[in-house]
């Protein structure tokens, strides 16, 4: 579900439709309240296998978001330690897959690839930037987390976190809108094209 | 000779791997503050601000900085008359990233090989580079070096025909692709001549300088403030969401080279710039 806040900051509550995700729009700031699964790396890296062989995943991803990050441990009391994003350029291998498999958004930061972009128009779905590096500040966001699978992979393990009002923007929406392109655009002040 | 136990150096370690994830230096801050009175982009300025209060609450909550905690990068500076008794050097430091690791908080990131890719569990090993120095002191500098900069660290072995101009173009090409991905505002260490792992040691070095201070060499205090200039008017902005802060700082160290070659090493570090250091 999403809603506009009277501050104008768009609510994202998952499970995400196409209608809500024709909503967004890239450049917007959002708030996400409610679930979102944690996986990087190691994880994908264990999702993809069973996506190729049209094995069943251990989170269900319609509509769902997936936060590219993994935590640094919790001090005693805490629910979560430190808990930013990593580069979701890292993920661009394994995303179109999941998209296909109905997941409606992601959030790291950093850009995406084409093929990744496509997907997003493809399959309506959105990428989302958390501030990378505010680790300490996004963990006040975070009301409950529990390790749903691999736990193995300890800080890369798949979490099921609760999140109320997590603050993020649209970076890639389902309309080829893309913030990094267009802020870089707008605050240029020389040729910007690259040497060769 | 003087002699310094290897518990001495374990501890030491160990404290300058918590505090600096922990708490940021004040050169960090204070680059925070003279962005926020020249950033014009309001998204811009809203994320300094937030990364400003990170800080803040990192310091007083004792949690990290970032949730990558980085790769422990040490340089030690080993006086000539110093003996270290108790064991080896390297293995205090390691059990000092150990214990500061696993009793801060801190998460572990690194895997035993990059090809098993399984966590060694407390983030060692560091990688350290040791100097032998006149004297009987040790310094120890500490850098918590983040993985997604440091994917966007790049080396290119230019010609002498490419002068500095081409070091001026490449330099820029490197903040151009780092892009979002690195966590701009950036900091660059840039390593110019040696060979090739030098020029990479020395863009590593060069990150501990104090940001916003000048570079020794004048020549090379002018060309970093040029870089600079030029790299706050690429528009990538805090983020990569646009805007004027892309880069806080470049420093240079140079080194004589061969004469064939001009070697470039540019180590992309991030505002999560975490070092401390200490003189046992
Ligand atoms: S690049 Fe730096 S700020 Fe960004 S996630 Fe990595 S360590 Fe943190």
């Amino acid at each position: 579900m999403i809603r506009t806040a009277p501050d104008g900051i768009k609510e994202v509550t998952p499970p995400l439709s196409d209608a809500d995700i024709e909503a967004l729009k890239a450049g917007d700031r959002v708030r996400i309240t409610g679930v979102v699964y944690t996986a990087r790396d190691a994880a994908h890296g264990r999702l993809f296998p069973l996506i190729e062989k049209g094995q069943p995943l251990p989170i269900d991803v319609r509509g769902q978001i997936i936060y590219y990050t993994g935590p640094s441990p919790a001090r005693p009391g805490d629910i979560v330690g430190s808990i930013g994003p990593t580069t979701g350029g890292r993920m661009d291998k394994f995303t179109p897959a999941l998209l296909k498999l109905g997941l409606k958004a992601t959030m790291g930061k950093g850009a995406r690839s084409r093929l990744v972009r496509d997907a997003l128009k493809q399959c309506k779905a959105v990428y989302f930037g958390a501030i990378g590096g505010a680790g300490a500040v996004l963990s006040r966001f975070v009301k409950t987390v529990e390790i749903v699978a691999y736990e193995d992979l300890g800080t890369e393990a798949i979490r099921r976190l609760e999140v109320e009002n997590f603050p993020a923007m649209v970076i890639n929406d389902c309309y080829g809108g893309d913030l990094y392109e267009d802020g870089m655009k707008a605050y240029a002040r020389e040729d910007t094209a690259p040497s060769q | 000779m003087r002699e310094i136990h290897v518990s001495a150096i374990a501890d030491a370690v160990k404290k300058l791997c918590m505090e600096a994830n922990w708490d940021l230096e004040p050169d960090m801050l204070r680059a925070f503050d003279r962005a926020l009175r020249t950033e014009r982009s309001p998204a811009g300025k809203q994320v300094l601000q937030i990364l400003k209060d990170n800080a803040q609450m990192a310091k007083t909550k004792r949690i990290p900085y970032c949730q990558d905690t980085g790769f422990v990068v040490c340089f030690v500076e080993l006086g000539q008359d110093v003996h270290v008794t108790g064991g080896g050097l390297y293995d205090a430091i390691n059990a000092g990233v150990s214990q500061g690791y696993q009793e801060g908080f801190l998460r572990a990131s690194i895997v035993r090989s990059p090809f098993d890719r399984v966590n060694t569990g407390d983030n060692t090993p560091a990688v350290i580079h040791t100097d032998v120095a006149p004297g009987a002191t040790m310094k120890i500098m500490v850098m918590a070096k983040g993985g997604g900069c440091e994917n966007r660290s790049k080396y290119k072995m230019l010609t002498p025909a490419d002068g500095l101009e081409g070091v001026k173009e490449w330099i820029i090409e490197c903040v151009r692709t780092a892009g979002p991905d690195a966590c701009p505002p950036l900091i660059l260490g840039v390593g110019v001549g040696g060979t090739f792992e030098k020029a990479a040691i020395l863009s590593k070095k060069a990150l501990f300088r104090e940001l916003g201070s000048p570079n020794p060499d004048p020549a090379l205090d002018v060309l970093e403030k040029e870089l600079l200039e030029r790299a706050n008017r690429l528009g990538i902005g805090p983020q990569g969401y646009g805007g004027d802060t892309t880069a806080f700082g470049i420093h240079i160290l140079t080194y004589p080279c061969h004469i064939t070659s001009l070697p470039v090493a540019v180590t992309i570090e991030c505002h999560a710039h975490r070092h401390k250091e200490v003189v046992l």
